[in-house]
């Protein structure tokens, strides 16, 4: 099996849920397809979706919820 | 029209060196953040007119060219390429009609700056092509660029390419994780308790996420006000004044937690009080940090700001000479 890593784009604050006092976008172990919507970077007073980019399995998120990240920085794993 | 974007990148603008006169109006000067690595772009696509550039923030456009041009990639590390090639920064590259330029994830600094013989052709507002981001005004239609925008280019005079394509490495900006701003203390300097000052200069702060063109946040500490009664007109926040005038680069501290550095699209004054100002030679290594980056304020004398502020000359008159250009 494939694996794809989500990378963040630029750096900010990764979020997993919309807000928070909401659920979380996606769980772990969720499918997926290309525009899912698996979380947020928040950077520049702007909240920017970041997108699963292909379809599949989401098998593991490798950033918490509201850590930082950097530019290229490996978000989450799916196959 | 000569440049069509794609991708539009997360906050790419247009920007030139910016509007002067305008500040008692509360017009900043906007412009590039990293002035130098805007001029040299300039330069090596042969502009000498202060035509605009592209400013490119974290993460770069997809472009592509529909017409024949010169461009250059400088200030952050952000790697570029043409037709999916890697091409080298802080060089001059002749692009063709239907060549896509795009950028690999940023490695170093958080602005790239990206040069087109002839200039981005927008309007002049108020005496600049520059993006007033805060307000929306000036540079392509007062905002960030988006997919299916499209741009014009001016015309470039045919002799004033640069003699010599790319810039000495040794005179190329480097964008460490951890930066140094200096800083002149004042100009309400005297409100903070001593001690919290001297604690000011030896605290890491870290770069929050909404750093943006108007002002960089700080976190890692606080700032202690000296009490007092305040004046008639000052709001009660320790850190509040009647009203003062915020130079580029100062910071203020509203509640005495995370101080916020002023840059080029600054808030022109208000009513909390600057308790340093980042020098002019700084303003550019200030734009280049990224949020979550470690910073470290750093205090000097205006004699030694001021031979920072000619060194940062030298340093442009050197690049110019190594181009050959005089």
């Amino acid at each position: 099996m494939t694996e794809h890593i989500v990378h963040a784009p630029f750096p900010g604050t990764f979020y997993r849920r919309p807000d928070p006092d909401s659920d979380v976008f996606v769980t772990e172990s969720q499918h997926v397809e290309a525009g899912t919507v698996i979380g947020l970077i928040e950077v520049m007073k702007m909240f920017q979706e970041i997108t699963a980019e292909q379809p599949g399995t989401l098998v593991q998120f490798l950033v918490e919820n509201d850590a930082p990240v950097d530019a290229g920085q490996p978000i989450a794993r799916l196959t | 029209m000569p440049l069509e974007i794609r991708r539009p990148g997360l906050m790419t603008t247009v920007q030139d060196a910016g509007r002067s006169g305008g500040y008692h109006l509360g017009m900043p000067p906007s412009g590039a953040m990293d002035l130098f690595s805007y001029e040299v772009a300039n330069l090596l696509v042969g502009n000498t007119d202060g035509q605009a550039a592209l400013e490119c923030t974290y993460l770069g456009p997809e472009i592509e060219f529909t017409e024949p041009v010169r461009i250059a990639v400088t200030g952050a590390d952000l790697p570029a390429r043409v037709n999916g090639t890697e091409i080298e920064s802080w060089t001059a590259h002749d692009v063709a009609a239907g060549d896509v330029l795009s950028f690999d994830f940023l490695r170093s600094g958080a602005r790239a700056y990206l040069g087109i013989s002839g200039g981005i052709d927008v309007p002049s507002v108020f005496g600049s092509r520059s993006t007033y981001t805060l307000v929306g005004a000036g540079g392509f239609e007062g905002r960030a660029l988006r997919a299916g925008d499209e741009l014009k280019v001016g015309v470039t005079g045919p002799d004033r390419r640069a003699a010599a394509r790319s810039v000495p490495a040794a005179l190329r900006t480097t964008h460490p994780a951890q930066v140094e701003l200096r800083v002149v203390v004042g100009l309400a300097s005297y409100r903070v308790v001593p001690a919290s000052l001297a604690a000011f200069f030896s605290t890491d702060w870290r770069v929050t996420s909404d750093a943006n063109r108007v002002g960089y946040r700080y976190r890692g500490g606080g700032i202690d006000f000296v009490a007092r009664t305040p004046p008639a007109g000052a709001g009660s926040d320790p850190a509040n004044v009647v009203d003062i005038g915020y130079p580029v680069g100062s910071i203020q501290v509203p509640g005495g937690s995370e101080p916020i550095a002023l840059l080029r699209d600054a808030v022109t004054g208000g009513g909390y009080a600057t308790i340093a100002t980042i020098i002019s030679a700084d303003i550019a290594r200030a734009g280049q940090s990224r949020s979550n980056d470690v910073t470290r304020f750093v205090e000097v004398s205006l004699d030694e700001a001021l031979t920072a502020r000619r060194e940062a000359a030298d340093r442009l008159n050197r690049v110019r000479s190594a181009l050959g250009f005089d």
